[in-house]
């Protein structure tokens, strides 16, 4: 028997269903699906319905006045602009590292991949700590920016700082492997036919990553408008001025305004499903893409 | 062709921008913690990050993200199986909110925890009557925890479940292997990289965790007060120098917790290629 027809069996074999011999008698089947489903029940699904129905118990009109709160409201756009800067500068970032990792071989290669990761590693809490001790009153450049009255620390640029800290390698990390297992034959072949450097990166390069980018995108964005404990440390909770909606969440809830807290965590809850919508879509079109590959090929 | 020379452009401006930007928002903030530190004789140093507080703030920290971690490694392993093998109405769904825990922001987890598993509660008013309490114990701090690092175990287990041929069951059956046999002599052998690695993302993800844990922690110093927080609580009363000392220790120990986990993934990749 050749290698690939018994590849083909192989996956011929474990579409069918399995026999008796490799398979669990269906009482066993069931205890399991069903202490599966308890257990994320109890830390998942019944969590994240807690969110909305005490957002909703005080009512309805409750629930739209304290997301229409100027402090909410400011906390919103807040975020929004948070996000807004953070996600296209981790985006070019992630692009720019890909391009340099995936194309080309250089030393240390993989200690720059290690160093990427490094923001995943450190605590939230850290991560906001080390931009207090260079922005901060106390810190490197403290007396110089207090002399030309900029703040960095308890102000928006320190939030934008934390947040990009934070998301720094969502959007690397997708395309560094995606790009390597690409390949460089296309772009040379456009190199070929006289195209320009970034004529191949919008018209070769960009087409092909578009789905993992968006992936990346997607990463970045529900961490920059969810994180808290980086952004805590930088922000000085002024409400109104510096605070984001998941320290507005904080704020409301140690007031012991549960029903607006929860109305306000209930948008960010939102967002996360809405976040797990795209990601499931974008999964599946790339699983699409590859069948789609594998049998023309 | 192995080794002709690069043609592409843009080497020199990817590979520059590459590591400015990585210097300047990572590389250089991060070093000024250890920078700071220096501030500190060692004596000083040692005195604030091994103080009666913070050690039991250690021991919660790293006990509570062990036993999260654990109960993420039998749970995960259970439910990448459960997605993998077996088909149930919802299912679809239910592999999809799996990640949940990555998507919802933490500050909003730490609240809807807190809200069930309160004395008053969903869940935690069905335990109260048997004792049990929860919230504002070090029991909250492990259910947080254990939220937060959920997604780790389940998305590195699936694929190599699923990568998983019938054919090596089906020979274990044929010469005579029960089913558990099967399981724990023939499928977990295969899969302890990928549990291991998980087991290791999830329990690095908890030390450092802060958001989700702060509401139902309760904070009590000795009891249920985490290491991130020690640090806020320093920062709070302007003792820069030795909230950072705490932070360099916990830095030191998530590089470390880093390094195991490249070599562990690394380990992973190698083994599943040569079995193929």
């Amino acid at each position: 028997m050749s290698n690939t027809t018994s590849s083909q069996y192989a996956s011929y074999h474990s579409k069918v269903s399995r026999s008796r011999a490799t398979s669990e008698p269906a009482w066993i089947r069931w205890t399991l699906i069903i202490t599966t489903l308890v257990f994320l029940s109890l830390f998942l699904f019944v969590p994240l319905l807690a969110v909305f129905t005490e957002a909703l118990r005080k009512g309805f009109d409750t629930y739209i006045t304290a997301l229409t709160d100027s402090d909410a409201l400011s906390a919103i756009k807040l975020t929004l602009i948070a996000a807004a800067i953070a996600v296209p500068l981790n985006l070019v970032f992630g692009v720019a590292a890909a391009w340099a990792i995936a194309k080309f071989e250089f030393k240390g290669k993989s200690i720059l991949i290690t160093l990427i990761d490094l923001p995943f590693a450190v605590s939230p809490v850290i991560a906001g700590l080390i931009y207090v001790l260079i922005f901060g009153l106390q810190g490197w450049f403290g007396s110089y920016l207090s002399d030309h009255d900029f703040k960095v620390i308890f102000a928006i640029p320190g939030i934008v700082l934390a947040t990009i800290f934070v998301t720094f390698p969502f959007v690397a990390r997708e395309l560094i492997p995606l790009m390597q297992a690409q390949g460089k034959d296309e772009e040379e072949a456009g190199l070929v036919l006289g195209a320009s450097g970034w004529q191949i990166l919008w018209r070769i390069t960009l087409p092909n990553i578009k789905w993992g980018l968006l992936y990346g995108v997607i990463l970045t964005n529900a961490r920059a408008m969810g994180e808290f404990g980086a952004v805590s440390v930088v922000s000085g909770h002024i409400r109104g001025m510096t605070n984001t909606m998941p320290l507005h969440v904080e704020i409301l809830y140690n007031e012991y305004n549960y029903a607006a807290a929860f109305a306000v965590a209930s948008l960010l809850a939102l967002l996360a499903l809405v976040t797990l919508v795209l990601k499931s879509f974008v999964e599946w079109q790339v699983a699409r893409n590859a069948s789609i590959n594998e049998h023309s090929n | 062709m192995a080794k002709h020379k690069n043609v592409l452009p843009g080497f020199n401006l990817t590979l520059g921008y590459t590591l400015l930007y990585l210097s300047l928002i990572v590389l250089i903030p991060l070093s000024a913690a250890f920078i700071k530190t220096t501030e500190l004789s060692f004596d000083e140093f040692w005195a604030v990050v091994t103080a009666p507080r913070v050690l039991a703030s250690y021991k919660l920290t790293f006990g509570a993200s062990l036993i999260g971690a654990l109960i993420n490694a039998v749970f995960g392993l259970l439910t990448a199986w459960v997605l993998v093998r077996y088909t149930f109405p919802g299912k679809k769904i239910i592999d999809a909110l799996v990640d949940l825990p990555f998507a919802l922001p933490t500050a909003v987890a730490g609240i809807a925890l807190t809200a069930v598993y309160a004395g008053n509660g969903w869940i935690g008013s069905l335990l109260e009557p048997h004792g049990i309490k929860v919230a504002f114990t070090p029991i909250g701090v492990i259910i947080a925890l254990t939220f937060i690092g959920l997604p780790f175990v389940v998305r590195t287990v699936q694929p190599v479940l699923e990568d998983l041929e019938a054919e090596t069951e089906e020979a274990a059956a044929s010469l005579g292997a029960n089913r558990l046999q099967t399981f724990t002599k023939v499928i977990l052998p295969t899969l302890w990289p990928a549990l291991l690695t998980g087991f290791a993302l999830a329990f690095a993800r908890a030390i450092g965790e802060y958001g989700s844990v702060i509401f139902i922690a309760g904070n009590v110093p000795f009891v249920s007060e985490i290491t991130p927080l020690i640090i806020i609580t320093k920062l709070e009363q302007y003792e820069y120098a030795s909230a950072t000392a705490v932070a360099v220790v916990m830095l030191v120990i998530s590089f470390l917790l880093l390094f195991a986990i490249n070599g562990l993934q690394w380990w992973a990749t190698r083994r599943n290629g040569s079995s193929h």
